[in-house]
């Protein structure tokens, strides 16, 4: 176990190193660079002193080490837009996409589970159809649009819903003002993953039907009941876990649409906001701070996999 | 002896690859949907592209009815929020992001077909240094990546055809990894490299021609990726600028006249969803068309 585990922390690393000095030389190897985007009004003088400040003389690679010795020490360098630590930034915003991902998460894996296993037993029947129809469709509507038209249906035109906004958090805390405002959000996130929870949970539900051990329980004269939920639906969900690790990028992509639409002041909102204003700093920062929950979020599932399933372990 | 017999009916499938897909179409034309999709994206295709000879206005123009006028015949969609045909702009758009979504997948194919198929002929550093490079790009959200690349690289149509292909190709590179190993195995490769082939021609006169079929599928469901990608980066407003438009950008202010002209933000959406979705359909057609698992005996 103790193995695995090294082994699979020192694949994150190389992981997370490579993710740096992709985003790194994409960032700082573009015509211009990051010295073109500061503060127009600046003097050539300024413009020369500002390069050496940051650092921007020296080569890429030197560039490169010093970003991530300091990086490693927590300091992902300072905000072009607002002259604040990045990680500081980074840190105000995690917990609002933390929040919203979660919830997510939780009502796509119930929902997802429960169709896809539904689709799966009546495999070819009108519910299977429809489930999977409605998948298609899920996966095909773009999640700004869906997200005005449900403003427009549950905002303005009922009144039942806030459009945007977080709702109000610390002393003045309401339940109601809370929910309402993830109401939506969580709703058009859940559309992004849930499509691919149900695929994965039919497929992964209809390879363990067809095994043998499920044909002797049936030739047992085990009730057809028994057979799917006792015996199938346990080892069918085993793979169910790896979807999660797999859907997570996908989920906080859909999270910076979302956070768009419903002006959701997390990590969504503060990469558009740093793509806006050119702030190099943090656009690298909030990447590299993103791709870590990644890494990390897999690295946790492949344990909890390993776990459960005990054949993992000896690959 | 028998060998050599597997190695004439393997290579058999190779050069009847022609039969292969005329049988692929009949099993695709089974599956109601996606025979649909298709032909639905084929007329799509030519009222977008073709549309504008016939539709000659220009979408970019200022039109006397006005801003934001009704339906009439002269602008059957009426007018957008600064006065130009809405008709004329849906044409033009979906010509815009249907083009950009075939450009990006046609790039990211070429990119996902050299890393899969070099990583899995050659093994070894290549496979170990374009896997992992596979990998990190898949641990980056997609979005994350698209964002910080126009940052750097700017808004162009080509810049962004570009982007949304380097950040989908990865699917396409698995894909092709894996086809590629057990395709190597064959006794027709091993026939070809021992008399001598290239690497080179081995792998692109008989690996990358049985693979195909799965560099098709994946297309297909790329196309739907990106054209949902170029639209979001685009409503986000750091796409294709206006006034150029596309189905994306269209929407960017359609949200503020959503009471009084509901079309502006209904029509182009609508538009990218039917597009997706036709994509999204064949694509899992030709995928179960393709799988001997589901075929119909």
């Amino acid at each position: 176990m103790l193995r695995f585990l090294l082994n699979r922390l020192g694949q994150s690393v190389v992981l997370l190193l490579i993710v740096t000095v992709i985003t790194f030389f994409l960032i700082n190897l573009a015509p211009g660079g990051p010295a073109s985007t500061m503060r127009m009004e600046a003097s050539p003088e300024e413009r020369q002193a500002m390069i050496e400040k940051l650092g921007l003389d020296q080569p890429i690679y030197v560039r490169y080490i010093d970003w991530i010795t300091n990086a490693v020490q927590g300091d992902l360098g300072i905000s072009f837009t607002s002259s604040e630590p990045v990680i500081q930034r980074i840190i105000e915003r995690l917990p609002y996409t933390i929040e919203l991902t979660v919830f997510t998460i939780i009502i796509s894996v119930i929902i997802g589970i429960l169709l896809g296993v539904l689709s799966a037993i009546k495999r070819g029947k009108a519910q299977d159809h429809m489930i999977n129809f409605m998948s298609v469709i899920g996966l095909s509507v773009p999640a700004f649009w869906l997200g005005l038209m449900l403003i427009l249906l549950f905002s303005i035109t009922l009144g039942w819903l806030p459009s945007s906004g977080v709702g109000s958090r610390g002393a003045d805390f309401d339940l109601w003002g809370w929910v309402s405002h993830l109401i939506l959000p969580v709703l058009i996130l859940t559309t992004t993953v849930l499509p691919n929870i149900v695929r994965f949970t039919r497929s992964s539900m209809l390879e363990v039907i067809s095994q043998n051990y499920i044909r002797t329980v049936r030739a047992k004269g085990a009730k057809e009941s028994i057979v799917l939920y006792v015996h199938a639906l346990r080892n069918a969900l085993i793979p169910v876990v790896t979807i999660i690790g797999v859907l997570i990028p996908r989920l906080l992509s859909g999270a910076v649409i979302t956070e768009a639409i419903f002006g959701w002041t997390g990590i969504g909102t503060l990469i558009i906001e740093a793509a806006r204003g050119r702030d190099y700093p943090l656009v690298m920062g909030v990447t590299v701070m993103i791709t870590i929950v990644v890494v990390v979020c897999n690295l946790f599932v492949d344990l909890v996999y390993s776990r459960i399933d005990p054949r993992v372990k000896n690959v | 002896m028998e060998a050599s017999t597997q190695s004439n009916v393997s290579s058999g499938v190779a050069v009847q690859s022609n039969k292969r897909k005329n049988s692929l179409l009949h099993r695709l034309r089974q599956n109601k949907v996606a025979y649909f999709s298709l032909w639905f994206l084929i007329v799509l295709h030519a009222v977008v592209f073709l549309g504008p000879f016939v539709w000659s206005m220009n979408p970019e123009e200022l039109q006397d009815a006005g801003a934001l006028a009704s339906w009439s015949l002269q602008h059957p969609f009426g007018t957008d929020d600064l006065g130009r045909d809405v008709f004329a702009r849906m044409l033009h758009g979906g010509r815009v992001t249907l083009l950009v979504g075939l450009a990006a997948m046609l790039f990211s194919l070429l990119i996902g077909t050299f890393v899969g198929a070099c990583a899995g002929f050659f093994g070894k550093v290549v496979e170990s240094v374009f896997m992992r490079i596979t990998e990190a790009m898949m641990a980056i959200p997609n979005f994350f990546f698209v964002l910080v690349a126009l940052t750097v690289l700017g808004t162009s149509p080509i810049m962004v055809i570009v982007v949304i292909a380097l950040s989908s190709w990865m699917e396409i590179a698995r894909v092709v990894y894996g086809e590629t190993l057990r395709w190597k195995e064959y006794e027709f490769v091993e026939a070809a490299n021992a008399s001598g082939a290239k690497s080179i021609r081995i792998l692109t006169k008989y690996i990358i021609p049985q693979i195909i079929p799965s560099i098709i599928v994946s297309g297909t469901l790329t196309i739907a990726a990106a054209i949902l990608t170029e639209s979001a980066i685009s409503y986000l407003g750091l796409g294709i600028q206006p006034p150029t438009p596309t189905w994306g950008n269209m929407l960017q202010n359609s949200q503020q006249y959503i009471w009084t002209a509901p079309v502006l933000g209904i029509l182009p959406g609508a538009a990218i969803t039917i597009a997706v979705l036709a994509y999204n359909f064949l694509g899992d057609g030709l995928r179960d068309a393709l799988d001997p698992r589901f075929v119909k005996k």
